[in-house]
């Protein structure tokens, strides 16, 4: 019996890689949690982050460089003109549903746009903001 | 007989080809997934092996965005362009860093292209292909599927 539900763990585990916008939203709000007593995400400061100028950067000074004004539209790369499939969930469904992915365009776009690493809460701010937005 | 002439033929034909360079059929799903979000997965054919590794060792900084990847994945991405890549004689310099747009014979290939064209807010960059060549991405860049009105004859 234990070995059974070991094994229904495991399958399941390795079935998760997959995961839903809200559990991504909550992988980071845990984080954020921990460093400061009582966070939970908020659809409204994520939106502040998206539409914040950072200026850091001459030709993507904020996340609507690349995305506009609308998440729920499909974007296009400043520099290179290709275009970008929609940010927000509304627009794409496959939005938020890889850990790994969502992780590695943090790390990479707040460091170009806002010029340091995200923090968790920004992190889990801004996937409220883009699984809510319309 | 007819086989040599077959094999002749195609040699012949091949010179043609320039404007047919679908990605090999053992192009690793590393290099679409981590080569083609920023912009087109360039066909490897079009810089030479060793611009290829230069271009792979600087991903932290590459033309100021982070496009970095395990090394485990670089390897891999970098043993393909490698095995895939084009003959320096005939790309000549791509500069440094790399460019295709650079090159010697992406220069001749575009000879026609009017200069202000590269900066039409409709293309944006040389390096943005699909901007012209509709079908870039399924490596076709024949006179045919050419898209801006102006490149029309
Ligand atoms: C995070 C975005 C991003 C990723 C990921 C990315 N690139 Fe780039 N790449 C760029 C930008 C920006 C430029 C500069 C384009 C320009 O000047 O128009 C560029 C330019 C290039 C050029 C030169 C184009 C020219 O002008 O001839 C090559 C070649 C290239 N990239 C290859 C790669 C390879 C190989 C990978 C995967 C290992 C990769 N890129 C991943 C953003 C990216
Ligand atoms: C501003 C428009 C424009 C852009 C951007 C552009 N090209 Fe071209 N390209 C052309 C034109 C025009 C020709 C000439 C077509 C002809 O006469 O056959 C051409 C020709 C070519 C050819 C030669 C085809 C042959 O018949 O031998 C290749 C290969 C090519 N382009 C690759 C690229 C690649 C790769 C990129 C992106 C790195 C690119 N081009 C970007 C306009 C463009």
């Amino acid at each position: 019996m234990k070995l059974l539900t070991t094994i229904a763990l495991l399958v399941a585990s390795t079935l998760s890689l997959a995961e839903t916008p809200q559990q991504i939203r909550q992988t980071y709000a845990a984080e954020a949690a921990a460093q400061q007593a009582g966070f939970t995400a908020s659809a409204k400061r994520g939106e502040t982050l998206f539409r914040q100028r950072f200026a850091v950067s001459d030709k993507m000074p904020d996340c609507t460089a690349c995305h506009t004004a609308n998440p729920v539209n499909a974007g296009q790369h400043v520099i290179t003109g290709k275009s970008i499939k929609p940010i927000a969930v509304a627009g794409n469904g496959e939005r938020f549903t890889d850990p790994a992915k969502v992780e590695k365009w943090f790390v990479r776009n707040c460091k170009e746009v806002v010029g340091r690493l995200c923090t968790p809460a920004e992190k889990a701010d801004f996937v409220a903001y883009m699984s809510e937005v319309r | 007989m007819k086989r040599l002439t077959l094999i002749a033929l195609l040699g012949l034909a091949l010179p043609a080809f320039a404007d047919r360079m679908p990605l090999p059929a053992n192009t690793p799903a590393s290099f679409k997934t981590e080569c083609a979000s920023c912009h087109l997965a360039y066909p490897p054919a079009l810089l030479a092996s060793k611009d290829w590794q230069t271009l792979m060792g600087g991903l932290k900084d590459h033309f100021g965005s982070d496009a970095a990847v395990d090394a485990k994945t670089a390897q891999e991405i970098g043993d393909f362009l490698s095995s895939n890549a084009g003959s320096p004689s005939k790309l000549g310099n791509a500069g440094n860093p790399p460019r295709i747009t650079q090159t010697a014979r992406f220069v001749r290939k575009h000879d026609e292209v009017p200069a202000k064209l590269w900066r039409d807010p409709r293309v944006k960059s040389a390096a943005n292909c699909e901007a012209c060549h509709r079908n870039a991405a399924s490596g076709s860049f024949s006179e045919r599927d050419l898209v801006l009105p102006e490149l029309k004859r």
